[in-house]
């Protein structure tokens, strides 16, 4: 299932699964996530799923590419292997104090900012991968007509909750850090907490979500439930 | 109370918490952290008889200030350091590679790293700090580890849990080596660049600029043109990774990178020449050259066992 296994460095293995970016494909990638993960092998240190890649990262001390590549050619994946995944709502809030972007999107999208809302809100998308920054969602898919690039500036600070659109995916901005995405709208709720140390990843690949709007007087009181 | 403690009268300007790092979390958006110089993290550890992955203070150009008080300890600093020794009525001139005993009242002084960027300072004991994910390393970009994740500052006190028997002042004559080239392999995106921009990349030179913390090093120097896509689909990194983003400049992933990128890779920093690449001061010249695998590995084997012979003789 993996078309082509080759080295990145001396201490990482790179599987590619395909050029696409689809639910098929990054399900297999989660399947090999799931079970090299479970398999325990002596020496993998980091395992990193994306939309089509999986990238395994090793102690040079304890295995090598050979062996790493080796287990994989040889992997017993188990098909029962179910993706555990949750169905998760998300409040948003889009005032304008959030919308950093919605002018821009209007311009590039060519759409009112009620119809991008429209198209955004009450729609589930499938969490593909996280990181970038720790617990930072990768979601799809937007549709055709909501897809615009990243900024041409990246902005130097992106406020926490901050969620964003680029090409045909949203994210969420889980702490305050650069970044270019398309600010839509922000969301009180913690994407990522360290302090829980078992799961500090609200959202994970698998994962469905959908956004639901909020007002600024609800986002307001949100934490005080 | 603790009755030993530091109090840190200057923090220096980027002075953190590290030990090995954490591992398996990528997958999250976690980083290994970690010390950046590995080699000297271990060799300072040893010189004051700790475990080897006790935590250490790293810091980088100018290291903190500390002022000691409690029952006698040792400490050393490794890297290439300028540092001083205050007691009661004495400054002394303090020397990298060797423990000294401290005791209350004392002062170490860290001036500043030479023509490197990061330094270590052991203690002989155990910092009494908060351990995420089996790792008390500060991740300031995630706030995670230690100090709430973030640098030390002025007026901190930071106590310790216990302190080492084994006061046995140790030595050793190890010396930094410069490197001239940093070795790569070839990154899986080798083939967007342009025969000119391969080119450019192993045969010209870079200047390491002042955009370079412990998430990456950014260089400067000649472009390197992509002729394929100057973006990719985001897909995981690893540290020691060179991106190159449409402006042309090259980007390496340092040890809290980003777990994400979308920018093509055309090479990644051999193992072997990590510890180096990351002592690279803002100004330094870097050209780099191309390795195999097979010798990758067998470098990285050599350099390993070097650190081995090196902490036996501790």
């Amino acid at each position: 299932m993996i078309k082509n296994i080759s080295n990145l460095g001396d201490a990482a293995v790179y599987c590619d699964f395909g050029s696409e970016v689809n639910k098929t494909i990054n399900s297999k990638v989660i399947k090999y996530f799931k079970t090299i993960k479970k398999n325990n092998i002596e020496g993998i240190n980091n395992l990193t799923p994306s939309y089509n890649k999986l990238i395994i990262s090793f102690d040079l001390n304890k295995t090598s590419f050979k062996q790493v590549k080796n287990y994989l050619e040889n992997i017993d994946l188990e098909d029962s292997q179910k993706i555990n995944s949750k169905k998760l709502e998300i409040p948003v809030c889009c005032d304008e104090k959030f919308s950093m972007d919605i002018k821009r999107l209007e311009e590039i999208l060519k759409l009112t900012r009620e119809k991008i809302l429209e198209k955004f809100l009450n729609k589930e998308y499938f969490c593909y991968m996280t990181g970038f920054i720790a617990g930072m969602p990768f979601l799809g898919d937007l549709d055709e007509n909501m897809r615009a690039q990243r900024l041409e500036t990246p902005r130097v600070k992106v406020p926490k909750g901050s969620v964003a659109l680029t090409e045909q995916f949203a994210n969420i901005y889980t702490f305050e850090s650069p970044g270019g995405w398309n600010i839509l709208g922000n969301t009180p709720l913690d994407i990522f907490d360290s302090s829980k140390e078992d799961k500090p990843n609200l959202i994970n690949p698998g994962d469905t979500v959908i956004f639901k709007e909020i007002t600024l007087d609800q986002y307001k009181n949100y934490n005080e439930y | 109370m603790s009755i030993n403690y530091l109090d840190i009268i200057r923090p220096g300007i980027n002075t953190t918490f590290q030990d090995k790092g954490r591992d398996h979390l990528y997958h999250i958006g976690i980083p290994f952290s970690g010390a950046m110089d590995n080699r000297n993290y271990l060799i300072a550890n040893k010189l004051v008889s700790n475990h080897l992955d006790s935590a250490v203070i790293e810091f980088a150009y100018q290291g903190p200030q500390i002022k000691y008080s409690g029952e006698k300890i040792n400490f050393a600093i490794t890297g290439d350091v300028i540092f001083s020794i205050k007691k009661k009525d004495t400054e002394i001139e303090g020397k990298c590679y060797e423990s000294y005993q401290i005791e209350n009242g004392d002062e170490i002084n860290i001036i500043s790293t030479n023509k490197s960027v990061y330094g270590y300072l052991a203690l002989g004991g155990e910092f009494d700090l908060k351990f995420q994910w089996n790792s008390c390393s500060i991740n300031t970009k995630a706030s995670i580890g230690s100090n709430d994740g973030k640098k030390l500052d002025v007026g901190q006190r930071i106590n310790l849990k216990k302190i080492n028997s084994n006061k046995d002042i140790k030595k050793t004559n190890y010396i930094n080596t410069k490197i001239e080239n940093i070795r790569v392999i070839k990154g899986t995106n080798f083939d967007y660049f342009s025969e000119e921009g391969k080119k450019i990349f192993y045969e010209k030179e870079f200047t390491v600029s002042k955009l370079t913390d412990r998430m990456g090093m950014r260089l400067e120097g000649p472009k390197i043109d992509n002729i394929v896509n100057t973006n990719i689909k985001s897909e995981g990194l690893i540290k020691g990774v060179i991106q190159v983003p449409a402006d042309g400049n090259p980007i390496i992933m340092l040890s809290d990178h980003g777990t994400i990128g979308g920018y093509p890779k055309i090479g990644v920093v051999a193992s072997v020449d990590y510890d180096r690449l990351v002592q690279m001061s803002p100004g330094s010249k870097v050209k780099f050259k191309e390795i195999n695998l097979s010798d990758a590995e067998t470098l990285f084997k050599l350099y390993e066992m070097e650190t081995q012979n090196l902490l036996s003789q501790i």
